[in-house]
């Protein structure tokens, strides 16, 4: 199933909150949905889940429009919301079997699902005690747990690593990658790492509107607009290097980083690679290339770029 | 009709799991065993095989039960954010409504069934009318569900319980004494409305077995209109919140 977003808008008060985004996930797509506190995640997540309605726009899943088909439309979802609310008053196995049943898992099926959950989610041990008893961790595995009980076509998961120590962290995204092969997933999160690791695109909001669209190599390559390599030439006049540097058609400029090592930075020209140029400019110049390194604008830099200002 | 029913489990079980529902029990019984065998115009001071006396402090009991029961359902949900789990399941929002209702109803059926004994215990002493107590627990029923109804609302508008609370408390008391008291002090049309609006005075001509259409459709529109409320308050976080 695949999710449409057109032109949606979401006012509280005079403020828009969302403010005429659109965007496609396709099925098999995971979609890393990133942006700062406040910049309107949350609400948009809450109109995909029909918790609340847009005051403009339409939501397509499944070429259903959600305005008309909300019911239909929410058995399809699994939902982990900000702050992974739960019953704590309820035991986990109690509590999965409530949910699976909401959402329509056929009462023979319900207890083959609660446990397949159970096993996939860790929570063996634990699956008798009241979920106010479990730690911060576990918690988010009950949460993770209700949301894939019905094994939904869509997951919709906000922050579902918080809390979670790092062994379980990288099971979870290891779970995720492999859930996101069938299904249609989007991500939200601050944590940028675990969008690299898991994200096949990015989707980066600010203050309601998309600041950016693309995967993270497409979004670096905005970022800089070309390769950056920095490279270390030892055996030669580091004079002589930069001139034949600079007159390498492929490299749009290039500079001293340290002079007395030998190091230099490296700009290709736009859409082109200069790596393989310098390499053979070595070769036959008789320097030794003992460095080089691709510099990688880091998407923490890019997200800053994109949301302070 | 499967989804109310998981909704009722639930809730029915978060009763017994808080303690509220054995809390409530006990003290239901208690109180009205005390006041019907044991205190004031009991049974053996009237001298008659008869439930008035359990009637009509069952009728102030509930009144003040019910909006503990009530408080919690739906402000507890607000207040921890599970309102949102549940609302984004494949439930819609007067599926939700209805099943809390029912819930806290069949819990309230559940504690007047625990006062069985007294029917056999009383028709055992002596000549009873049987047709008077049936009507009497139905009044009893009927005017549960209105003030389940309205706490189910109160319980809507806050994410407070003690607030819940209150608010039911205090809309209960409009119906349950005021406009009663209203109603004697005013003639004409104002003191027939007030009456009409008193819950005493559907209650009391129920359980003296008089079944009137006009007095079902009294008890029926509060636990509508309550359930309406209900629903439109909650249906409202998806335009505004």
């Amino acid at each position: 199933m695949d999710i449409r977003i057109e032109n949606l808008t979401k006012k509280y008060g005079g403020q828009r909150a969302v403010d005429d985004i659109s965007f496609e996930v396709k099925t098999g797509e995971i979609l890393g949905f990133l942006g700062p506190n406040g910049a309107g995640k949350t609400t948009t997540v809450r109109m995909i889940t029909n918790f609340i309605l847009p005051n403009e726009g339409t939501i397509t899943i499944g070429g259903k429009d959600m305005r008309n088909f909300p019911d239909e439309i929410k058995r399809h979802i699994g939902y982990l919301p900000e702050n992974n609310p739960l019953y704590h008053d309820m035991p986990v196995i109690d509590y999965l079997e409530f949910v699976g049943g909401l959402q329509g898992i056929p009462k023979e099926h319900i207890q083959s699902r609660v446990v397949e959950m159970i096993r996939v989610t860790g929570l063996n041990a634990e699956k008798h005690k009241k979920i106010g008893e479990l730690s911060k961790g576990y918690k988010q595995r009950v949460g993770l747990a209700q949301a894939l009980i019905h094994d939904p076509e869509i997951l919709i998961l906000d922050e579902p690593t918080s809390g979670l120590d790092p062994n379980q962290i990288v099971e979870i995204r290891k779970l995720i990658r492999e859930l996101g092969r069938e299904k249609t997933v989007i991500l939200s999160t601050h944590i940028l790492p675990e969008v690299e690791a898991t994200c096949d695109r990015i989707l980066i909001i600010n203050r309601g509107k998309i600041v950016a669209d693309g995967t993270s190599e497409n979004l670096r390559k905005q970022a800089t607009g070309k390769e950056i390599l920095n490279i270390r030439i030892e055996d030669g006049d580091p004079n002589d290097i930069i001139k034949a540097l600079r007159d390498l058609p492929s490299v749009s400029q290039a500079g001293f980083l340290d002079r007395h090592q030998d190091r230099f930075e490296v700009h290709s020209a736009s859409d082109s690679h200069s790596a393989k140029d310098i390499f053979n400019l070595c070769v036959t110049n008789h320097w030794t290339l003992t460095e080089m390194i691709p510099f990688e604008t880091k998407l923490e830099d890019i997200f800053r770029e994109l949301t302070t200002h | 009709m499967n989804t109310i029913r998981i909704l009722i489990k639930r809730e029915f079980q978060a009763f017994f799991d808080s303690l509220i529902a054995y809390i409530m029990l006990v003290l239901f019984l208690g109180i009205s065993g005390f006041f019907t065998w044991l205190f004031g115009a009991d049974v053996f001071m009237v001298g008659q095989a008869s439930l008035r006396a359990f009637f009509s402090i069952a009728y102030w009991t509930l009144f003040f039960f019910i909006p503990a029961l009530t408080m919690r359902l739906l402000a507890e949900e607000i207040r921890s954010g599970t309102v949102e789990l549940l609302l984004t399941k494949a439930v819609t929002d007067r599926e939700v409504v209805i099943g809390k209702f029912l819930s806290t109803f069949i819990l309230i059926l559940v504690a007047l069934l625990f006062t069985l004994p007294y029917v056999i215990t009383i028709s055992s002493i002596g000549n009873m009318d049987l047709g008077a107590v049936i009507s009497g627990y139905l009044g009893l029923l009927l005017m549960s569900g209105a003030y389940i109804s309205v706490g189910l609302w109160a319980s809507s508008i806050t994410k407070n319980q003690i607030v819940a609370y209150m608010t039911a408390l205090f809309i209960g008391l409009f119906f349950h004494l005021l406009f009663g008291l209203l109603s004697t002090s005013f003639t004409g049309f104002a003191g027939q409305m007030f009456s009409y609006l008193s819950m005493q005075t559907h209650f009391e001509s129920i359980t003296r077995g008089v079944l009137d259409s006009g007095d079902l459709v009294y008890f029926l529109s509060i636990i509508i209109l309550g359930l309406f409320l209900t629903e439109t308050t909650l249906s409202k976080r998806k335009l505004s919140n």
